[in-house]
């Protein structure tokens, strides 16, 4: 498999990366390649030209930041995983890194470009839900911060526009409960369906592989509100979605398999 | 374990040495096919049609010609004189067996998606891939099959030249009347349909070529990532009308096989066809997905089995009808498959009344051939399927009724209702011991416990008593078959003037240590050290004779071979040696390298100078011919007939269907072990695979017969990670068949599991009534039994 040829940039400042951007069409950024360089290899992802921004160190930091810690976009899974400072504060994101793919994935793949990705079986962008975490961009006029529950709009698609950056992933502290459900066959697997569930007072959910993109349960987290017991709650995991069918799952079965993991995620956050 | 004949004190066979092929393998020197350099090499890269049946209207090459780098592009019609004949296909089962014509590429019509149809030449890889988008193929979209059960009713057919998708219809019923008599008399009849899904073989190296003519003699060598160096060389020269003798075929390292190197495929023969054509070399290497699509497949069986029994449980007829899945062409033995099942369908159990009919049908899906096992693990799974599904009926517990059917160990050799004769056997404590090592009674009082706690996650134990026939095989047998070609093994062995051991063996390895497992064999019976036997093999130039490997034939027919090379070889050795000592042949004994004068200790003559002499000549016995060097060709008088018991584990989560394997016990028997390590290693792998079948893989097509899972991120290749460690044992019960007195290993792993992984499941969710789940078990398919067996519809 080899992809279709294009051109390659290396960034050497964010800066330089909008800029680049803002001037070649059909640039795409290139962050760990694990999940562009799969589609580039397939030719269902065909760029003019890749920028590389792997290597902005700047970019590669989990940072204390008072009530919320700030993770640089290129922060690679593993580092995400193994960070003393999220396993104490922010203890879901570890344990969701640490179930993504393999060790190489691990090693290369970003949060940036997992979430900028923003591909509905994936699992960071449902943590960043379910964290309510704010997303940082960068383009050519300039900074604005996104909350992650406006940031999916379709597949494969969010608000991000293409001369813009993702730089810095900020999730919130907190000390309750949470839980990550993720059913697959073999370990190295996407989510067949995936539940996140935190918390800190309010209980959100959010899940994978449910539908096109990243989602929120937000009709469990109304019923939890309305003070639906979790049995009860769980049963609307599917509420309003219209789950994908492929090889490992019919969306009956995606739908069954929500409820399941939603309330065995709920019963270990909540109890 | 009964000792190998040995001129060694200091045996090595038996021993667990580590294989001397590794470190090449593990630090990333081997050379396979891709790794070898060629200079001026061209690139080649085939298009292939997307569509599983239609015909091609048109094809328009002229824009791709004009692609940067490319030198060629040609269609099947440019090619078609090319071909002295159709691709070869070796074993035509019946008389009346249909074989339609079958080019490397197709001019007129496609019969599967990844039929060749368009071929670019060019300098490099990339220019060469890049050019097949600008290929313009019109197609005429023609009916497709895709189903068995579909094909068999003939509405739209494969190849209408035919009239029928039935490629033939093969039968082995030697008593008719007996097995009707025995199925109107029975106490108890049980019915199953089993699908043996397809699979992928997915060997580590994908396939590759490199044709390289060589000026002014019009000869050829091909590298090629191949278990048949041999078979290949032979069939590439009748197909391309090239002379045997000018054609060396050389495999070097081959990153595994089970089967789907064991062919002659389009890309070899297009690869040399070219490389004459244009004389350059010419070079392709399979991507992953190019591979699942034209590299056979295995299994593909829609089964449909009958057990009569008495009111004992004694099994007194096996009544068996399957419909097996050609694809869309004849590859190399193809229709052969399921004939290295059909006499196996009775298992273990002495079996008095027997039939068995096999319907061979094309579809448009890609061509099965032999994969691991070969029609073995379909035939153990049926009856391992269907005996357990008898237990049930009865209410016996299963391990209680392979006992009662047992072939009893005294009715060894033993001549079987199909018409073969199990060389040895002795299955009862095979069994026994599988049943101690996994704890049975403990496992069944947990079992029990889970249920009466009303745990939702059910623990089952599935049973697979398995015996298989390998070591391929008696030539006469297989003639009888209407095989091709024979079932010997050539070694040659030679002592080199400094005494330094060469062998050259017809098999062709590649990854089951040959190298290491042969030397061994060679340093004990000529009481040399390991470090000075050299093994080569697969390179025709090297070792012109040969049936390569497949079958588990390598060590119980090759092996043997060269066993039998070495005491001829020692047998002119010792002539030499009496000549010296000026003593009689019979008066000399051999070990640890010296010939000895029985009875007079100090009168002895060293191998290495017998060595010497016979390179020198000076001074030979009258009628001795110099050098030091013996030949085999060894036909083996039978099969050899390994077998064991495999115990599954497994813990099924009821509200999933998330099946997880969590222990596997297996004690096997493969007669005698020459290096312990190395069947474990073979058992393991095999484990792992028929799992995979059981659990995880199936390739998958669509309606219109489109292979939806191409990657591994689709189909379900399994990992270390989902596999618990093996816990293996082994019983020895040497094989009469052969002078090591071993059997073959490397299927067994493949054959035995996936009616123990599947007896597992059934036996966790008996609670629910559900009597059986076809491969792959996936979680959703597990949960919609659970589902359906509750009938409530939640
Ligand atoms: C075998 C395998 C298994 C995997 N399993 C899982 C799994 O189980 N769960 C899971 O969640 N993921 C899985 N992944 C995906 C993996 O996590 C990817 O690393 C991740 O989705 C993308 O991150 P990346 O840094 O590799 O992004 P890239 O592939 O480099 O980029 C992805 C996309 O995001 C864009 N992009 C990258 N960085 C930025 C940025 N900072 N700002 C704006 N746009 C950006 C790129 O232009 C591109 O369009 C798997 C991948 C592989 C290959």
């Amino acid at each position: 498999m080899f992809p279709a040829s294009f051109d390659y940039a290396k960034a050497n400042s964010v800066a330089d990366a909008v800029s680049i951007l803002t001037s070649v069409d059909d640039a795409k950024l290139l962050a760990g390649g694990h999940s562009l360089l799969p589609l580039m290899k397939l030719r269902l992802a065909t760029p003019s030209m890749l920028v590389d921004i792997g290597s902005l160190s700047e970019l590669s930091y989990i940072e204390d930041k008072g009530d919320y810690v700030a993770i640089g976009a290129l922060t690679r899974h593993h580092d995400i995983q193994n960070s003393r400072l999220l396993k104490s504060e922010v203890p879901i994101l570890p344990y969701v890194a640490s179930q993504v793919g393999d060790p190489q994935v691990r090693h290369r793949g970003t949060i940036g470009g997992s979430i900028s990705h923003g591909d509905g079986a994936s699992d960071l962008p449902a943590a960043a839900l379910a964290l309510d975490a704010r997303l940082v961009l960068v383009g050519p006029t300039g900074e604005r911060v996104i909350p992650a529950t406006e940031f999916f709009v379709g597949f494969l698609e969010t608000v991000m526009s293409p001369d813009e950056l993702l730089t810095e992933v900020r999730v919130s502290k907190f000390s309750g409960g949470w839980s990550f459900q993720k059913f697959n066959r073999r370990a190295q697997d996407w989510a067949i369906v995936g539940v996140a569930a935190v918390n800190d007072g309010n209980t959100r959910v959010s899940l994978v592989n449910m539908g096109p993109t990243p989602l929120r349960a937000s009709a469990v987290e109304e019923a939890l509100m309305g003070g639906a017991s979790i049995e009860a709650a769980s049963k609307k995991a599917s509420e309003g979605l219209d789950p994908p069918e492929d090889l490992n799952a019919s969306s009956r079965y995606r739908r069954h398999l929500a409820e399941v993991l939603t309330r065995r995620a709920l019963t270990e956050a909540l109890g | 374990m009964t000792a190998l004949q040995t001129g060694s004190s200091q045996r090595v066979t038996g021993k667990r040495l580590l294989r001397r092929e590794d470190p090449e393998l593990l630090t990333g020197e081997a050379r396979f096919v891709d790794d070898l350099y060629q200079q001026d090499a061209l690139y080649m890269a085939l298009l292939r049609s997307p569509l599983a049946h239609a015909k091609i209207i048109s094809i328009d090459v002229s824009e791709a010609r004009k692609m940067p780098g490319v030198h060629e592009v040609l269609s099947g019609r440019d090619l078609r004189e090319e071909f002295s004949a159709p691709m070869p296909c070796a074993w035509p089962v019946t008389e009346d067996m249909k074989n339609p014509p079958h080019y490397p590429i197709a001019s007129d019509v496609v019969h599967y998606v990844g039929d060749a149809v368009a071929v670019v030449i060019a300098s490099d890889k990339v220019a060469a891939v890049d050019a097949l988008a600008a290929i313009d193929v019109k197609y005429e979209a023609l009916p497709v099959v895709t189903e068995l059960e579909e094909a068999l009713l003939d509405r739209n057919l494969v190849h209408p030249s035919l009239g029928t998708n039935s490629c033939f219809v093969w039968k082995l019923e030697p008593d008719r009347a007996g097995v009707d008599q025995a199925f109107a008399s029975a106490a108890h009849v049980v019915t199953n349909r089993y699908v043996q899904q397809r699979l992928i073989p997915s060997a580590l190296e994908p396939r590759g070529v490199l044709a390289v003519p060589h000026p002014y003699g019009a000869e050829y060598t091909l590298f090629s990532s191949t278990q048949i160096p041999h078979i290949l060389k032979l069939m590439l020269s009748t197909t391309l009308g090239i002379s045997e003798a000018k054609l060396r075929v050389v495999a070097p390292s081959v990153g595994g096989g089970f089967g789907s190197k064991l062919n002659v495929y389009a890309e070899e023969v297009l690869a040399l066809a070219l490389a004459r054509k244009l004389s350059k070399p010419v070079r392709w290497t399979e991507e992953r997905s190019e591979g699942a699509l034209t590299t056979i497949h295995g299994r593909g069986q829609v089964q449909e089995v009958e057990l009569a029994a008495d009111s004992n449980g004694r099994i007194t007829a096996v009544r068996v009808n399957i419909l097996a899945d050609m694809g869309a062409y004849l590859q190399l033995l193809t229709p052969g498959v399921p004939l290295l099942g059909a006499f196996l369908y009775h298992g273990q159990y002495d079996v008095p009344a027997y039939s068995f009919t096999c319907t061979g049908l094309f579809t448009n899906k890609t061509p099965t051939d032999a994969y691991r096992g070969a029609g073995r693990p379909e035939a153990t799974f049926a009856i391992e399927r269907s005996i357990d599904s008898l237990a049930r009926k009865i209410g016996i517990d299963p391990a209680e009724i392979r006992r009662r059917n047992f072939i009893p160990v005294d009715k060894f050799p033993y001549s079987s209702v199909p018409g073969l004769i199990f060389d040895s056997g002795n299955y009862e404590p095979a069994l026994q011991a599988a049943l101690e090592k996994v704890g049975y009674a403990q496992l069944r009082m947990e079992q029990e416990k889970r249920r009466t706690q009303g745990s939702r996650k059910h623990l089952g134990i599935g049973i697979s008593s398995y015996v298989e026939m390998c070591g391929l095989a008696p030539s006469k047998v297989l003639g009888s078959l209407r095989y091709s070609a024979g079932g010997w093994e050539s070694a040659t062995v030679r002592i080199l003037p400094t005494s330094k051991v060469q062998v050259t063996t017809g098999t062709a390895p590649h990854g089951q240590g040959h190298e290491t497992s042969w030397s061994m064999i060679v340093a004990d019976r000529l009481g040399v050290s390991l470090e000075d036997v050299e093994v080569l093999h697969s390179d025709t130039a090297v070792a012109p004779f040969g049936m390569d490997t497949y079958g588990s034939r390598s060590v119980a027919v090759g092996g043997s071979a060269v066993y039998l090379a070495t005491e001829k070889v020692l047998d002119k050795a010792r002539l030499i040696a009496a000549h010296k000592l000026e003593v009689s042949p019979e008066d000399l004994e051999y070990s640890d390298g010296m010939f000895k004068v029985k009875g007079s200790a100090e009168k002895s003559f060293a191998l290495s100078s017998v060595a010497l002499e016979a390179f020198t000549a000076h001074d030979l016995p009258d009628g001795i011919e110099p050098n030091l060097e013996a030949s085999v060709t060894w036909d083996p008088p039978n099969f050899t007939f390994p077998f064991g018991t495999h115990i599954a584990v497994v813990e099924v989560d009821e509200e999933t269907g998330d099946t997880r394997l969590v222990r596997y016990v297996s004690v096997d028997d493969v007669g005698n072990q020459i290096n312990p390590m190395i069947v474990e290693g073979q058992l393991e792998g095999g484990i792992a695979q028929g799992v995979a079948q059981a659990l995880y893989e199936e390739a998958a097509y669509d309606e219109q017969g489109n292979l939806l899972d191409t990657t591994f991120i689709e189909y379900m290749l399994p990992s270390a990670v989902e596999l618990p460690s093996f816990e293996l044992a082994s019983t020895v019960t040497p094989s009469p068949t052969n002078p090591l007195g071993v059997k073959g290993v490397g299927e067994a792993g493949c054959i035995a599991s996936p009616p123990a992984v599947i007896n597992a499941i059934v036996d966790a969710l008996s609670p629910f009534g559900i009597e059986h789940i076809d491969m792959p078990a996936s979680p959703q398919k597990v949960w919609s039994a659970i589902e359906s067996s509750r009938g409530d519809g939640k």
